[in-house]
């Protein structure tokens, strides 16, 4: 028994310090949609209720417990179940409210829930569609301001700090290099998909978590209230980098978001214009390396040498050494441009993730870096040529 | 036949001695024992690896593995805990209490008894070898889908995957042999006298339960089987690419694995009337209401599945049937409670180690049951789902509803089985350490899942250190307590104290007038009910 108090007493003094220093959350975060006011007050009240319940048996079981004991010289009845009709009707009152609990009390406001979550169409003023990849969200949005605008959005948050090789950063893990950008008090129709597995879209402060299925359309919806930055996580296991594709949105308003919108594009038509320039090799290289190391090395690993026999070795790799074109100018099948854009097996499609650009730079850096040296270059305009 | 012959029949067979018997016994009793003890050491095999994932999880960041060993080990975490050792110890029961409690000398098919049993050890290999063979260089491991093994990711997967497949496979027939073993058991082998609703109440319960793993387990190698085709002969039952659905297969999937949580649990809430009568020194209260939910409880087993995945989304119809059905499961699991508390009510209660477990687990398995009812509300689900709220609810139902009524469960026919009474003192230790360090690693996880800490993943955001440092730390407590479980089933099985035939005072019901270790033939001479 001693034992058993110091156990105690070292855990209670354990517990107690930690939560002085910590700054605890106890419930969901703040809600900004409608949705996740929704859902906090459906949850609060649905806590309520079931703690309550929980409280009430408790309580009778202990006074049981602590009353009808044999050191107490309690003589126990013999009763098998309730046999007078007021006992009968007695104990068809807890069974009369638990149905009231739950289809009414619970159900009711539920119903509703579900009638407010559903409702993705009525009054959308944007749609923007939601694509997961293994292991990054792409986001495109479908029209008004910034219609035609797409990108990739990865983890931001250095390898070093996650094999802590340095220290972790404050938004450690919940960081990206392209946030998705939003304007506050517009309804958002999300529509989401993915290439590969299936992922789930999740923002805690929006209430909203709905999956992304290859092959099909899933949508939900959000309404941000208020301006502020907004983190949050992919939760449907999805492989190795499952914990490692967050979600951040940045909720601004509408001017900021046109603003923003215009800025993208332009960024958007010089890239786009840079795939019709002719590129040195070293500039590819350059570039490669940046492109390589954001969307490749989590699988074929930094130096190129892979995880074997999943994730295969870029260097002196078959593809990556290997002819791209053949005699007629048609890239091979295949081949290293073959594998990128199209994909195979466990290796996703890049063609709708990356430009031109970027997919003809990777090629080079890695056909002339990771310990291969091909010597070739491919140009962007070749790529171009080669999607048609 | 008459007692003389019975007598000479006893005992006498020419049993092969050694492992040979172990392999070749028919005997309910021995194959019993076996499940128990196989379930055992998958406990610890499952528990080790979810302590190294919780080690893990101590501390933001990779400190002990990558994330694909992480994925790996918390799917087959799951499959080992579930298949390898919460079924298995329900079966084992099951072996040794029913020709017991109806009245009957074995098992009615003894041959496929022991064959049930025998395919539990190459499917538990099945599950492990991937990790080993990694060793060794062939393959990556085991599978990293999870237990669900959700398409497309299973497809995805290595050998582990096919690994798996088979080993599902082979634990389904496994549990459909015992199944059909119970069921006929039940039906032609009880004492004259004893009809169906006078029948103890663990017979009861592992008849809806034999029926549920008979209607579901084919489900479940069916769709295995659709992922094995899909990753090896070109066919597209989940690839939408080819016309198939990724979805289709969460629903055969949830079509077995809900009814499975009932599999699990009904076995336990079947022997827990037993426990707190015996302790209480009271009748089992209502035992009519008792029967009927348990049958209710089953059929609502088999149509609320898609509860498991409101998020991926349905039509407003689906959700709010869904919804509601899995809302009236509380009806008939709130009659059982009820029932178990009106046993304690006015009863004469002493508080030895299984009845220490017994009421531990009402309180602490409620709270699984309320927190499931929560869960079916499609919004809040929404944020529930997939986080580690989750994840600790099902702890309550597995862990706490599961293992630890299964404890309660050993401890209770420990004494039985053996012939020796445990040590009340290490019982008790037992019960306490696993109670707090148990809530102490679940009640955390709560919190994290509400804060928006998404499960299976290996590294997390800097505002969930602080608990998950809590719940590693009660984790490690919790498991180190089962070293005392161990122990004391071992130091019992060794000898120690002699329990009597009746063992605990209040204890009822005919496995109770046998001696303690029963006869090898259970009853010799028919009992008769009145």
């Amino acid at each position: 028994m001693q034992f058993l108090n110091k156990l105690f007493i070292g855990l209670f003094l354990t517990l107690t310090s930690l939560g002085a220093l910590a700054d605890f959350s106890w419930n969901f975060p703040t809600p900004v949609t409608p949705m996740a006011l929704d859902t906090l007050h459906v949850h609060n009240k649905f806590m309520v209720i079931i703690m309550i319940i929980f409280v009430v048996v408790l309580s009778i079981m202990i006074y049981s417990i602590f009353t009808h004991r044999k050191s107490k010289g309690y003589k126990a009845s013999k009763a098998t179940g309730p046999s007078t009709k007021s006992q009968i009707i007695w104990t068809m009152v807890p069974f009369g409210i638990l149905l009231y609990i739950d289809f009414i009390l619970m159900g009711i406001p539920a119903f509703h829930s579900i009638v407010l979550m559903e409702d993705t169409k009525t009054n959308a003023e944007m749609v923007v569609k939601v694509t997961g990849y293994q292991w990054r969200w792409q986001y495109e949005y479908m029209d008004g301001d910034a219609k035609g605008i797409k990108f990739v959005s990865n983890l931001s948050t250095p390898q070093d700090q996650i094999d802590n090789k340095a220290p972790k950063g404050k938004d450690y893990l919940l960081e990206v290099d392209n946030r998705l950008v939003l304007p506050v008090d517009k309804k958002v129709r999300i529509l989401l998909t993915s290439s590969d597995v299936i992922h789930n879209w999740w923002v805690p402060a929006f209430g909203s978590a709905r999956d992304a299925i290859p092959g099909f359309l899933r949508e939900t919806w959000v309404k941000i209230e208020k301006p502020g930055t907004y983190r949050g996580q992919c939760k449907e296991l999805c492989g190795k980098g499952h914990g490692f594709m967050p979600v951040v949105v940045d909720a601004v308003s509408e001017k900021e978001f046109k603003a923003w919108a215009q800025d993208q594009k332009t960024k958007l038509a010089a890239a786009n214009a840079g795939a019709d320039k002719q590129w040195t090799k070293d500039e590819l290289i350059a570039k490669g390396k940046e492109v390589y190391l954001k969307n490749c090395s989590v699988c074929h690993q930094p130096g190129g040498q892979g995880l074997p026999p999943t994730f295969p070795a870029l260097t002196g790799s078959k593809i990556a050494n290997g002819p791209i074109f053949g005699a007629d100018g048609k890239y091979l099948k295949d081949s290293h441009l073959d594998r990128i854009l199209n994909g195979k097996g466990v290796m996703p499609a890049w063609k709708a993730v990356l430009n031109d650009t970027d997919i003809a730079a990777v090629i080079v850096y890695e056909r002339n870096g990771l310990g291969n040296s091909v010597g070739d270059v491919l140009q962007p305009s070749q790529v171009k040529a080669a999607r048609q | 036949m008459s007692t003389k012959a019975a007598v000479h029949h006893d005992d006498h067979h020419d049993h092969p001695k050694g492992m040979k018997h172990w392999f070749t016994t028919t005997n309910h009793k021995d194959i019993g024992s076996m499940y128990l003890i196989f379930s055992l050491i998958m406990f610890f095999i499952g528990g080790l690896m979810i302590l190294a994932v919780r080690a893990e999880l101590f501390q933001p960041g990779l400190q002990l593995m990558q994330p694909e060993f992480y994925n790996q080990l918390i799917g087959n975490h799951a499959l080992i805990m579930i298949f390898g050792a919460l079924m298995p110890a329900a079966t084992g029961f099951a072996n040794w209490m029913i020709p017991l409690q109806i009245g009957a000398p074995d098992m009615a098919l003894p041959r496929i008894n022991n064959w049930g049993f025998w395919l539990l050890p190459p499917a538990a290999l099945l599950l492990i070898l991937p990790f080993i063979l990694a060793l060794f260089g062939v393959g990556d491991g085991a599978a990293g889908a999870g237990w669900t093994f959700y398409t497309p990711l299973s497809i995805q997967g290595g050998i582990g995957v096919d690994f798996a497949i088979f080993a599902i496979h082979t634990l389904g027939i496994s549990s459909i042999l015992g199944s059909i073993n119970v069921i006929v058991t039940i039906f032609n082998m009880r004492a004259p006298g004893m009809t169906l609703m006078k029948m103890p109440i663990f017979a009861w319960a592992w008849l809806v339960t034999a029926f549920l793993l008979v209607a579901t387990l084919p489900v479940l190698a069916g769709a295995v089987t659709m992922i094995l085709t899909d990753r090896h002969f070109g066919t597209h039952f989940f690839d939408a690419a080819g016309g198939g659905d990724p979805i289709l297969y969460q629903h055969l999937f949830w079509f077995f694995a809900h009814p499975e949580v009932y599999i699990v649990l009904l076995p336990i809430w079947g022997f827990m009337p037993d426990i707190l009568q015996t302790f209480s020194r009271k009748p089992v209260f209502g035992y009519k209401a008792q029967v009927y939910s348990l049958i209710a409880i089953g059929v609502l087993a088999l149509v609320v599945w898609a509860h498991h995945f409101f998020t991926a989304g349905m039509p407003i119809p689906a959700l709010a049937y869904f919804m509601y059905a899995t809302m009236s499961i509380s009806l008939p699991l709130a009659v059982l409670f009820f029932c178990w508390i009106a046993n304690l009510w006015k009863g004469s209660m002493t508080f030895e180690t299984p009845m220490l477990f017994a009421i531990g687990w009402i309180i602490i398995f409620g709270v699984g049951g309320l927190t499931g009812l929560v869960l079916a509300d499609v919004a809040a689900d929404a944020q529930y789902h997939h986080s580690y709220f989750v994840v600790a609810h099902f702890h309550y139902t597995f862990f706490a509803g599961g293992m630890m009524g299964i404890m309660a469960g050993v401890y209770y026919w420990l004494p039985k089985m053996t012939g020796y009474m445990f040590s009340e003192k290490l019982g008790k230790l037992h019960f306490w350490l696993t109670a707090i360090s148990f809530n102490l690693t679940f009640i955390p996880q709560f919190f994290l899942g509400l804060a928006g800490m998404p499960r299976r993943i290996p590294d997390y955001a800097l505002q969930f250190s602080e608990f998950n440092a809590i719940s590693t730390v009660a984790a490690f407590v919790l498991g180190l307590s089962q070293l005392i479980f161990a122990y004391n089933i071992i130091k019992c099985m060794r000898g120690g104290k002699k329990a009597t035939g009746q063992v605990w005072e209040g204890a009822r019901g005919l496995e109770w007038t046998l001696s303690s270790p029963p006869p090898y033939h259970s009853f010799t001479k028919q009992p008769t009910i009145k």
